[in-house]
């Protein structure tokens, strides 16, 4: 095994450097460099046999997968296989490809120290456009050819013992690694020993042609949840608009909204909203409008103040939406004005300084997180806890949870975000949506039991449903 | 302002000329602009100050700081986006004659057609700023929330539903269970130990399990159900717990970090 490795090693050091990937290589046994060497024919290892090329799976295209059977002297016989080298044929059309993303590097880099697009850049690199274009129409044709117009490259090597390698190319025809779908391609492996220039060839592979597929069977597990939970979702809609009552249980922390309020109304005393710094795409950030929308139509109706300062733009127009809709449905359009929500500015920490700073100017007698938190959390709700207002808090950062249990009075828990925004709401889009969700984990539950009962006695298979390609 | 805030400005402001002078003259054999250098030290532990000084009540060195920094952090921001995303993202995407009026190289071929949508969604977020038109706003914001929401369902589905399926699929009894007299004959406590293996898989279902059912709102936490809920909501807690200790710790080397900068680059009384 030591001595395995020391010659991989060796190999490396001193024979990879060598080999480079614009090497013609033999059909069956030849040098890489200098004067061919005399080889003794008892040491070239069996080649890799039942090569095979096909079009990588669930993918965008441009990828082939090679496999072969290792070598008899890999692991065995003669044992003197060290890694094997991966060749795929290529047309030399593919050089002038090269040649011509050269010059429009050259092109660009011109444009680049000029600092704008004259007219004479802008023909060359038209031309050179075309070409490119003209090329890619030709390599269908080119491929065609072999092995005419073309030669073995290298493509890459894997050590002894693996029998499988992706080719794996870009799909912009800009890039040096494109690989061109729906051409036919040819692949042949060499198994290589510790003398480079013993080496096997093995049969060629082709043609073969790349393609990308519209369905990734990789991600059929999420296919199917997203089925499961999008009827769900569906059946408990229809049933909410329906008129059937939907129970959901009652939580702490939006009970105390309303209590909130009133207290404010009586002291005569703001109340500050904050949206957190998530973007209006954040799941926290739009049950976060449901509350908002709440907690403005019950400030309109007691006449107190509302506080909204913001840290997306985007964020401030949904939020100024909200709390307008919010006004309107209380009776009191007249009473809204666009200061109510008012952008901040868009870095953290400055943010956290203009946010607390209105804590303690304004006084507000409650103040409500909710949506997405970072570091910011703590900050806020120590500041506010300093100014004695009641804290109502709500995020499914779970990293910044801890901080708001500490510092506020109410805290609404990952899940019990999105919860709240359907226990206010009621509409039955959100109420739907909740039910699905808890019949999710309902399954969840079940499924847990059954996997780890799978676990157990190895039922792979069951496990393997559940695996998912990134 | 009182007779009392003018004098402490006047104090502030000399204490700030002196710390200049005393870092520029300290920097004098350092470097060639020892004066902007000792300025911008000075400047930087005097905002940092500020800040510090929110922990005993709001004043106007605080609301100074504050001011500066919104201000200076606004602004920065809106030049950002202007110049990398609109100027050097989707301009030289856009036009050649653009392209050569912001001085910026054009990028012919990722030229494509749906490069304007984008263009035209923020015209349309614009209107919300005409009194008539401000409801073809809602248009763009509905796109942004709904193709946002809908990419991160299938995101979530995958790594928050299904991997949290099958990172619960633990052995509970172990690998290499072979009865309970095989098990308590070569019980083993070490950390790799079957034992501890067993107890970790066990945490893991059971905190799975009773999270769950904590955070099913559908039926009232009552009797069995209720029970589990708060062993689920004592795991929460224990996680949080956990959590707050490893974030504390990294807030600390942040106030150790600024402490360092006044003690050493400032004052220089640590090396």
């Amino acid at each position: 095994m030591v001595y395995k490795l020391t010659l991989t090693l060796l190999t490396f050091l001193l024979i990879a450097p060598v080999v480079s990937a614009q090497e013609t290589v033999a059909a069956s046994v030849e040098a890489t460099v200098g004067d061919p060497p005399m080889i003794d024919s008892s040491l070239i290892p069996a080649p890799p046999s039942d090569i095979k090329a096909v079009d990588t799976d669930n993918d965008h295209g441009h990828s082939i997968t090679v496999t072969w059977e290792l070598s008899a002297d890999d692991g065995s016989g003669m044992n003197n296989v060290l890694s094997y080298e991966v060749f795929r044929w290529v047309p030399f059309l593919m050089d002038e490809l090269d040649t011509l993303r050269v010059e429009l590097a050259r092109v660009a880099a011109e444009i680049d120290s000029v600092g704008r697009l004259t007219g004479e850049l802008k023909d060359e690199r038209a031309v050179i456009w075309a070409a490119i274009d003209d090329m890619a129409d030709q390599m269908p044709e080119a491929h065609r050819m072999y092995p005419e117009g073309g030669e073995w490259r290298l493509l890459g090597k894997v050590a002894s013992g693996v029998a499988t390698y992706d080719d794996t190319g870009g799909k912009d025809r800009k890039v040096s690694d494109f690989i061109p779908d729906f051409s036919d391609l040819y692949f042949r492996v060499e198994a290589v020993t510790s003398d480079s220039a013993i080496r096997a060839a093995s049969g060629v592979a082709g043609p073969v042609q790349s393609y990308g597929q519209w369905f990734n069977t990789g991600r059929t597990p999420v296919f199917i949840a997203f089925m499961f939970f999008g009827i769900m979702t569906v059946f408990f809609v229809i049933k909410a608009r329906r008129g059937a009552e939907l129970y959901v249980r009652p939580l702490a922390g939006i009970e105390a909204v309303d209590d909130a309020i009133g207290r404010a109304t009586e002291m005569g005393r703001p109340i500050l909203y904050v949206l957190g710094l998530g973007t209006a795409a954040d799941v926290a950030t739009i049950a976060s409008f449901t509350i908002l929308g709440r907690v403005a139509k019950r400030v309109a109706e007691y006449q107190t103040e509302l506080i909204v300062p913001t840290y997306d733009p985007i964020v401030m127009s949904v939020a100024q939406e909200v709390v307008k809709s919010s006004f309107s449905d209380a009776g009191r359009p007249e009473d809204y004005n666009e200061d109510i929500v008012y952008f901040v500015t868009q870095l953290q920490f400055a943010y956290v300084a203009a946010v607390n700073g209105t804590m303690l100017r304004e006084l507000p007698a409650t103040n409500v997180y909710m949506g997405k938190f970072f570091a910011e959390s703590l900050l806020l709700a120590e500041t506010g806890a300093l100014a004695g207002s009641i804290q109502i808090a709500g995020t499914d950062e779970i990293a910044q949870i801890p901080f708001f249990i500490v510092a506020c009075d109410f805290t609404l828990i990952g899940e019990e975000l999105y919860a709240a925004s359907a226990y206010l709401g009621r509409e039955p889009v959100l109420l739907g949506s909740l039910k699905a969700q808890d019949y999710a984990k309902a399954a969840m539950i079940l499924l847990a039991i059954v996997g780890v009962v799978a676990a157990q006695f190895e039922w792979n298979w069951f496990i393997e449903l559940f695996h998912v390609v990134d | 302002m009182k007779k009392t805030t003018y004098l402490l400005m006047a104090v502030i402001s000399a204490l700030f000329v002196l710390s200049w002078i005393l870092k520029a003259g300290s920097l004098s054999g350092e470097t060639d602009n020892y004066v902007i250098q000792g300025f911008l030290i000075t400047f930087s532990a005097f905002l940092t100050l500020s800040v510090l000084s929110f922990l005993y009540a709001d004043n106007p060195l605080y609301k100074f700081a504050e001011h500066l920094f919104v201000g200076v952090s606004a602004a920065f921001w809106m030049c950002m986006g202007f110049w990398t995303t609109i100027v050097q993202n989707l301009i030289p995407r856009l036009s050649d004659g653009l392209s050569s009026f912001f001085e910026v190289p054009p990028q012919p071929g990722d030229y494509n057609f749906f490069f304007f949508i984008p263009v035209i969604l923020g015209i349309l977020l614009l209107m919300r700023l005409s009194p008539k038109g401000g409801w073809i706003s809602r248009w763009p914001l509905a796109f942004i929330i709904g193709t946002t929401a809908g990419l991160n369902f299938v995101r979530y589905l995958r790594s928050d539903f299904i991997k949290q399926i099958s990172n619960t699929f633990v052995p509970l009894l172990g690998t290499e269970w072979q009865g309970i007299g095989h098990f308590f004959s070569n019980l083993d406590l070490s950390a790799s130990g079957q034992l501890v293996t067993m107890a970790a898989n066990w945490v893991i279902f059971l905190g799975v399990f009773c999270g769950l059912i904590y955070f099913y709102f559908s039926k009232e936490h009552k009797g069995a159900f209720g029970a589990a809920s708060k062993v689920g909501i004592w795991v929460l807690m224990l996680t949080f717990g956990a959590s707050f200790g490893y974030t504390v710790m990294g807030r600390i080397s942040l106030l150790v970090g600024r402490i360092t900068f006044l003690f050493r680059d400032w004052l220089e009384i640590i090396s």
